[in-house]
């Protein structure tokens, strides 16, 4: 857990809504793929809380859709701005339960996660399987970036206009040693409830502070509440309670 | 005595900057980003006599300077706090350490304040009647004057550690409540609590928070403060801790001019980490520059 200055380095669009940003700086807080970091923005109260989808040793990148005011002043932000950053902040996945074919499974902008993990899996000679989720065709992004660390995604769209139609649920069924997933949470859900096998989930929830001060994200599990923010946001599949 | 102590119920404190509860967890999560010994104390989560997890979610929104929380007392009880949180705590902070305290019975605040009075490390406690999130409890004590008189004379009676009754302002006269809580006995009052509010998402048209209203918190709520620790340090002779908005060493300043004795920040440490650190390493400065030489003697400067 770090506090620091970084300048961005790079902020554009990768689809209509989906816009991508290098940050460099202070990177050493940052410790595992699925820790996230909290974007403080001008004018506006709360800071912004993102997954980090890549890391090295001078920068970091974040993937986020325009989806309200907070993400909006983002993508208005050009080069060259400097912002105030807490880095690694949470629990990320656990490399250690990968086992010899682990899947990924992104939904959305929910696949930033597991790219920097893919990466680190990658690293250690694993190599996953990997489903992208996204609507239809023109939201389709980061394929490439996959494909250059030696994973071709295997892609789903619910309106069938690109890969397999369906959710990433209907591209699942073949053996697996684990699974790790991001996304919405009825995408979540959905995974969980199908998988065979034990897998972990990073949730997003509304968060105040990041660190765990303020209780604002506590969700109820077979463990005990837990703090999104500071006990996640990666859980394990069965410990989640899903609400009806 | 440094230029910036100040006296709060007979204790000494090394600077008037206190972390308000609810805001600053039990203190260890801030320890590992400063060495939270520097600040005056601190207020610990508030604790009730059994285990809460709160309200559901959304319990966080934001507003134009400040936040809206819906969190509801999530706390471990009593009995944990006591066995799990306050030796952690110990290991971090070693200043006598607010507890406060809420409940939803007469019976259950005076049960938790007897036994968080009886450790070491309390060396006040804050009794919060002022909670606008919860039901049935919290807030409704602290609306009417003879009901806090019945909680502030009942929870003297368990403890001999000073008792600070932290009041709300979603009341239509905050003094008559400061009053009666001085004349049961309080040693000190802390103002304000959050004020009650809601914010509505217009995709969804539904309200934003889970709880549909929430305590506003944060710069929004500085002025509403000040104006009520201006009106309440005039009525009562016990001390006023200033509580509202405050997010720099001006504001501290300002809140004292006020009638505050001490300062209690709470928005400020959940954007920014370092806050009360760094409002901490500016008083003097700032001090300097308005031509304060010691803070203690600024309280109710204002008031002519």
């Amino acid at each position: 857990m770090k506090q620091a200055f970084f300048e961005i380095i790079e902020n554009f669009a990768l689809t209509g809504k989906v816009m991508r940003m290098r940050l460099a700086g202070d990177t050493s807080g940052i410790e595992q793929p699925g820790q996230f970091v909290d974007i403080r923005l001008e004018n506006l109260f709360l800071r912004r809380p993102l997954s980090v989808c890549d890391w090295d040793d001078e920068s970091f990148t974040v993937l986020y859709e325009r989806v309200g005011r907070g993400t909006e002043c983002m993508a208005a932000l050009p080069a060259g701005e400097r912002l105030d950053v807490m880095t690694g902040l949470g629990n990320g996945y656990d490399l250690s339960l990968a086992g010899e074919t682990p899947l990924l499974i992104g939904g959305g902008t929910g696949l930033s996660p597991l790219y920097g993990l893919a990466k680190a899996l990658v690293k250690r000679n694993v190599r996953p399987a990997v489903i992208l989720g996204f609507s239809t065709a023109e939201e389709v992004f980061y394929t490439r970036e996959f494909e250059a660390i030696g994973i071709k995604p295997i892609i789903t769209t619910e309106d069938g206009s690109f890969g397999i139609q369906g959710f990433v649920t209907e591209a699942m069924d073949f053996p697996y040693t684990f699974f790790y997933a991001c996304g919405t949470e009825a995408m979540l859900r959905a995974i969980c409830e199908q998988s065979r096998c034990p897998g972990q989930i990073s949730l997003g929830k509304r968060m105040g502070c990041g660190f765990g001060a303020c209780m604002g994200c506590t969700v109820l599990t077979k463990n005990g509440p837990k703090r999104i923010c500071k006990d996640g946001p990666v859980l394990n599949s069965e410990e989640v309670l899903w609400e009806d | 005595m440094g230029r910036l102590s100040v006296s709060l119920c007979g204790i000494e404190l090394e600077n008037p900057v206190i972390p308000a509860s609810g805001t600053f967890g039990y203190g260890y999560e801030f320890a590992d980003f400063y060495d939270i010994n520097c600040l005056g104390t601190f207020s610990f989560k508030g604790t009730t006599l059994a285990e809460r997890i709160g309200n559901p979610l959304p319990r966080i929104a934001e507003t134009e300077a400040g936040m809206l929380n819906a969190v509801g007392l999530q706390n471990p009880g009593v009995e944990k706090v006591i066995a799990e949180e306050l030796p952690k705590l110990a290991r971090c902070f070693h200043k006598p350490v607010i507890a406060n305290v809420s409940g939803f019975s007469v019976a259950e605040y005076t049960e938790v304040c007897r036994r968080l009075g009886e450790q070491e490390q309390v060396g006040w406690l804050e009794v919060n009647i002022s909670c606008p999130n919860v039901h049935g409890g919290g807030m409704s004590f602290g609306t009417d004057p003879h009901a806090a008189a019945t909680v502030t004379r009942a929870v003297k009676a368990v403890t001999k550690k000073p008792v600070i009754m932290k009041l709300t302002p979603n009341v239509t006269e905050i003094v008559s409540i400061a009053r009666a809580c001085e004349e049961a006995g309080a040693d000190a009052v802390s103002l304000i609590n959050t004020i009650k509010g809601m914010r509505i998402d217009l995709k969804t048209r539904q309200p934003v928070l889970a709880n549909i209203t929430g305590g506003l918190s944060g710069p929004a709520i500085f002025p509403v403060a000040l104006g009520m620790v201006w009106q309440v340090s005039q009525a009562v002779k016990i001390p006023v801790i200033g509580i509202g908005g405050v997010a720099s060493a001006e504001d501290v300043i300002e809140m004292m001019l006020a009638g505050a004795a001490a300062v209690e920040i709470g928005a400020a440490n959940l954007v920014n980490p370092f806050a009360c650190r760094n409002i901490i390493e500016n008083l003097p400065a700032v001090m300097d520059r308005l031509q304060i030489n010691t803070l203690r003697d600024i309280t109710g400067g204002a008031h002519g």
